[in-house]
């Protein structure tokens, strides 16, 4: 109860100020306007008939006006925030929040695309930057520049799309024209655009003559790194690709390099990281080996170095070479390589949902 | 290559265990794809001793047997084999035992008697041809109840070794000997052939510089140098051709070799054993008597021994007599001077044939041989006297006769493996860590190589072994330094480096805002197979195409993502958003590379958002979905274009006006069920997007005025808009369509287009005197430029 003020006409207020706590919604906007409304409300004409008072009348009647109006607004006030969570709790009973939630399309970038760019993360960090080049070379940019002997078996690794088109005639390159079997002639002319140092990762598609079946597919991705420069060795190439493979997959995981041969560098290695799935024990995926093969890499070859003109005493270069499908393969549990080419959104949509 | 662990044991002396094996050969290079037990099958069988042998009571053919498998008690057996003898020792499957064949082995009576287990002959365990009788293990020292695979030297291993192209030495089971020998620090040496040693293999005869010689008769000669170097040839009189015996068979079935004839088992033995060729003549049908190595003629016909005839050319080496070609060289033999039952002499060959005419004469005829695999890669030129005596030996030893004359070796141009020299500073240069001298010399000796140093200018001297013709420059040792040093035995760790001279390439940033800018838009990136049918007269074609996927390159994206988009109808998916950035084709001037392009494509069908329950029906994506796919790709692409109207389509042109791109509606092979589907592809352009500079925030409030026009149809909204952007200045803020209605009101063929108008100065609030004054401006420009009136006035 609001303490009676001693004035008739502000008294006569009373009961409605009083009554304001139990108000609905819609008889509170009428209260408030009809107490303390700009225009009409009671309070605010007592307010100005203040004036109109006898002089030494007209403070302690302005106090009681000023006090009723502020007790008012608080009771306005109070009761409207009592509706509104009144009404915010039954609207709150009402709503299932646990309906599915309203979204948008989502898109996402193919799975071998991601694993090239991750590849890049961390070469960019080690001092490299990004080449690219054409998908159509010639046999001398493929081959002959890259040391592969001619007429020699190791052809038979690469099992070459030939164009339908007339020998081209540049220098070098001279020869006929094929779909290039891997990024490596991109070595070449990265070496002719820039001298040492160079440390470039090169992405692109690849070709080869392969059946398109669950394992093998015509065309594919490939990754290639070389760094040229004086005083790079083996210890260097051992280094980078054991830091790339610790980063990549896991910084616990063992990593192994085997001879191997490539025309193109010697000495030629293997790299091999522990099985992802059996952690090395030996599992079906890593046929019992406990191992994955990952990449093959080795010293640029000096032929190499000097087909694309640089002194092989003075520098000396390391590269190598993987397949991102196979690695996203792996990781996702692909077992055919053929739906990483079939657009198939029940497969891409997979990727779409925040997972990596 | 096939190689099996039991031979291997036989060169090292040693038993091997094949996970170590395979272990070993891939630290030094040769990986091992699989290893494979032989004769596991044979698990259950034991050895047992036939204590008893008595008539069957009801059949006469039948034996009953009281036999001892080592258990408390003794079985019974019913035994068909007329050699079953007491006190003699057998393989025994007993109950619940499985034959390799999956036989299970049950307890039964046979004609009354009871049964339980089967004796058995070599043939039912796969060991062996012999089916006639049990297989006696004679006077084994073997308990009864052993395991068969225990007491007899069955069981083996077979591993299948990877071998890279430039290893030829490891071809053959002596190399692969090597290898292990220096792996495990052990001597290796040719296993001993059972009676062999008996056999006197005489001297051989070398006519130094001659290109023929004589042995025993026959005629041999090398006319064609260039294609073969060496040629050794033996004359063996006298063998009797029959079956192998058993321990020959094991060797050539454990690698997977079929068991023919001793002759030919000899010579295919020292192919696996020294990864040198050889090939027996049948000398009866050999006319000179001679065997010459000579160009083939042009169209000279000749039957292989797989029974197809070839025709030859003359780039091709081929083995010939007095009368006409008895082999093609390096690759197969003749189907006329073979080997048979009947022979009794022959001739043995042993040669050294040019890798790359061996290469192009098989790819020339499409036939390949364990001998032209090897030829290709290049046998040791200089190794053929061991095997040549070896197959003497082998031969002799199982089929008997006698070499009466000495073996001639002709090899005109004598040579010797190459002397490379090496650097210890090169070797720590490429290697990155000094080693010491001796440690260098240790490796090279280990591969077989003979070292001498040269203390005055610090190098090394080193002949290499014949077996590999891989080595030929310094870099090549320095790989067999670090091979035999053992890689894992590098260090590892990051030293300082300097960062590369080039940028990225110009296109590296264009892509990754491309791609990203386009997943932002909810599309999937696809990547497809860039071949096809040829789709106009600038395709270009593959000269050796896929069987299964086109045999031209692609010239645009957009067929590969509709063939896509068809894919995802007929699995039922309805909503297909895809977008793919890839290189397309075309060709250019005769003489020159086709032109290769990167565009980007994308298509969107289905729901222009995922369905949700607030709303019954979502809807389908429009054309002008469509168009803003368009100008969203064309603005991430290739920043610049403008798009045209042409028919229901797009085409996008650059700032010269050159066509780079196209979007529209798209055909397809749809299902009833399908909505509409639009697609988009242009040119990817590698240049640098203008910087953004941000304006500065408005600070004063902006005045709108909405703006319904009638227009006749076929009157552009970009022509309008183009009048009211000119008329109305500076003050116009943006002009933007907020609708467009058609209907008895405005008339027929035409609409009502409504622009809302937001005019803002940058420092003052527009008096409504000024804003009304701009859409006067505005209105008169529309009335005077092309004819439009406010709807309503």
């Amino acid at each position: 109860m609001t303490a009676p003020t001693g004035y008739p006409e502000l008294d006569a207020l009373l009961p409605r100020i009083d009554a304001i706590p139990n108000l609905a919604a819609a008889e509170l906007d009428e209260a408030e306007i009809a107490l303390v409304g700009r225009k009409a409300g009671a309070l605010t004409a007592a307010a100005r008939a203040v004036a109109s008072r006898a002089p030494e009348e007209r403070r302690a009647f302005g106090q009681a006006v000023n006090a009723l109006k502020t007790a008012t607004e608080a009771a306005v006030a109070a009761r409207r925030a009592q509706l509104a969570e009144a009404a915010a709790a039954s609207e709150r009973r009402a709503v299932d929040l646990t309906m599915p939630a309203r979204r948008r399309w989502v898109g996402v970038q193919h799975p071998v695309n991601a694993v090239i760019d991750e590849i890049g993360e961390i070469f960019r960090a080690l001092g490299f930057t990004i080449a690219i080049g054409p998908e159509v070379e010639t046999e001398w940019y493929n081959f002959l520049a890259l040391n592969f002997p001619a007429d020699h078996p190791a052809m038979d690794q690469h099992d070459t799309l030939y164009l339908d088109a007339p020998r081209v005639h540049e220098t070098p390159g001279d020869g006929k024209l094929l779909l290039r079997t891997h990024t490596s002639p991109v070595q070449i002319r990265v070496m002719q655009s820039s001298p040492p140092p160079i440390r470039v990762l090169i992405p692109g598609m690849v070709y080869r003559s392969d059946p398109f079946d669950p394992s093998h597919a015509p065309a594919f991705a490939q990754v290639e790194g070389l760094a040229i420069d004086e005083g790079i060795s083996f210890v260097d190439l051992k280094a980078t690709l054991t830091h790339f493979a610790r980063r990549f997959f896991s910084a616990d995981t063992a990593v192994r390099f085997r001879p191997s041969y490539f025309p193109f560098t010697e000495p030629s290695a293997e790299m091999d990281v522990a099985c992802q799935l059996c952690k090395g024990l030996g599992c079906g995926a890593c046929k019992g080996t406990g191992w994955m093969e990952i990449l093959g890499c080795g010293m640029v070859h000096p032929n190499v170095l000097q087909c694309g003109g640089i002194a092989p005493e003075r520098y000396t270069g390391w590269a190598f070479g993987m397949g991102p499908a196979r690695i996203a393969m792996q990781r996702h549990g692909v077992t055919d390589i053929r739906l990483l080419y079939e657009g198939d959104m029940r497969f891409l949509g997979q990727f779409a949902r925040g997972g990596a | 290559m096939n190689v099996s662990r039991r031979w291997l044991e036989a060169f090292l002396r040693q038993p091997l265990r094949a996970h170590d094996v395979s272990h070993r050969l891939a630290a030094l290079g040769a990986a091992v794809d699989a290893v494979e037990p032989l004769h596991a099958a044979l698990g259950d069988i034991v050895v047992a001793l036939v204590e008893d042998v008595r008539p069957h009571p009801n059949a006469d053919r039948l034996r009953v047997c009281t036999v001892n498998d080592g258990g408390a008690e003794r079985r019974s057996v019913v035994c068909g084999a007329p050699n079953v003898t007491a006190g003699r020792k057998y393989p025994f499957a007993p109950v619940g035992a499985t034959l390799p064949g999956g036989l299970r082995i049950e307890q039964r009576k046979l004609r009354g008697e009871l049964s339980q287990g089967m004796l058995c002959s070599a043939r039912e365990l796969d060991v062996g041809s012999d089916a006639d009788g049990l297989w006696d293990l004679g006077d084994l020292d073997a308990a009864p109840g052993t395991r068969l695979l225990d007491a007899v030297p069955l069981a083996d291993d077979r591993l299948i070794v990877d071998v890279t192209p430039n290893r030829p030495d490891l071809l053959g089971h002596k190399g692969v000997a090597r290898e292990l020998a220096f792996s495990l620090g052990v001597a290796y040496r040719l296993p001993a052939i059972p009676g062999g040693d008996a056999v006197e293999v005489p001297p051989f005869r070398k006519p130094a510089g001659e290109r023929s010689a004589l042995t025993d008769g026959v005629r041999i000669a090398i006319d064609d140098l260039d294609g073969c170097a060496r040629f050794h040839a033996a004359v063996v009189r006298g063998v009797t051709v029959g079956p192998s015996p058993l321990w020959l068979r094991q060797r050539l079935e454990a690698v997977g070799v079929r068991s023919i004839n001793n002759v030919v088992d000899a010579t295919n033995y020292v192919m696996l054993e020294l990864g040198q060729p050889m090939h027996a003549y049948d000398l009866a049908t050999l006319q000179g008597p001679e065997l010459v190595a000579r160009r083939a003629a042009p169209g000279e016909k000749h039957v292989t021994l797989d029974g197809v005839e070839r025709t030859l050319d003359d780039g091709m080496t081929v083995i010939a007599d007095a009368a006409r070609v008895v082999g093609v060289a390096g690759v197969m033999g003749g189907q006329d001077t073979e080997v048979s039952e009947r022979t009794t002499d022959l001739v043995l060959e042993c040669a050294w044939f040019t890798p790359s005419r061996i290469r192009r004469t098989r790819r020339a005829l499409g036939l390949s041989s364990e001998a032209s695999y090897r030829f290709e890669r290049g046998v040791d030129r200089w190794n053929g006297a061991e095997a040549m005596r070896r197959c003497i030996e082998l031969v002799i030893a199982t089929a008997g006769g006698r070499v009466a004359d000495a073996p001639v070796d002709v090899h005109p141009d004598a040579t010797h493996p190459p002397r490379i020299f090496l650097r210890l500073a090169r070797v720590a240069q490429v290697l990155g860590l000094p080693l010491a001298q001796h440690d260098v010399e240790r490796a090279l000796v280990a591969i077989g190589a003979t070292v001498v140093a040269k203390p005055d200018d610090g190098r090394l001297a080193v002949d290499v072994p014949g077996w590999r013709p891989d080595l030929t420059s310094e870099i090549d040792l320095v790989e067999e330094v670090a091979r035999v040093h053992g890689y894992d035995r590098l260090p590892d760790e990051l030293r300082p480096f300097r960062v590369g001279a080039l940028p990225d390439a110009p296109a590296v940033p264009v892509l990754r805002r491309l791609t990203q800018g386009l997943v932002a838009e909810g599309l999937c990136e696809v990547v497809s197979l860039p071949f096809g049918p040829a789709a106009s007269e600038h395709s270009v074609g593959l000269l050796n195409p896929l069987a299964d996927t086109g045999a031209f390159l692609r010239e645009a994206l957009l067929p590969g993502l509709v063939g896509h988009v068809e894919r995802n109808w007929n699995n039922q998916v309805r909503d297909v958003r895809l977008f793919e950035v890839g290189t397309v084709f075309e060709r250019a001037g005769a003489g020159e590379r086709p032109r290769e392009r990167t565009r980007v494509a994308a298509v969107i069908t289905g729901r222009r958002e995922p369905a949700h329950w607030t709303a019954a029906d979502a809807p389908d994506v429009d054309r002008w979905d469509g168009k803003g796919l368009a100008e969203a790709v064309a603005a991430l692409a290739f920043p610049g274009t403008s798009w045209h109207v042409q028919g229901d389509a797009f085409e996008a042109r650059d700032g010269a006006g050159r066509p780079v791109g196209w979007a529209g509606p798209l055909r397809a092979d749809a299902p009833p069920w399908a909505a509409p589907l639009f697609g988009v592809e242009i040119d990817v352009v590698l240049v640098v997007p203008d910087r953004v500079v941000v304006r500065p925030l408005p600070t004063t409030p902006a005045a709108t005025r909405d703006l319904s026009l009638v227009a006749e149809d076929g009157l552009a909204v970009e022509r309008i808009e183009a009048v009211i952007r000119t008329s109305a200045g500076d003050l116009l803020e943006s002009a933007r369509v907020t609708a467009e209605y058609r209907g008895a009101s405005v008339g027929e063929g035409r609409r009502s287009v409504t622009f809302r108008l937001t005019c803002r100065a940058p420092d003052r609030t527009l008096r409504d005197e000024e804003v009304d004054g701009l859409e006067q401006r505005v209105l008169d420009a529309l009335a005077k430029e092309l004819g439009l009136v406010r709807r309503g006035a």
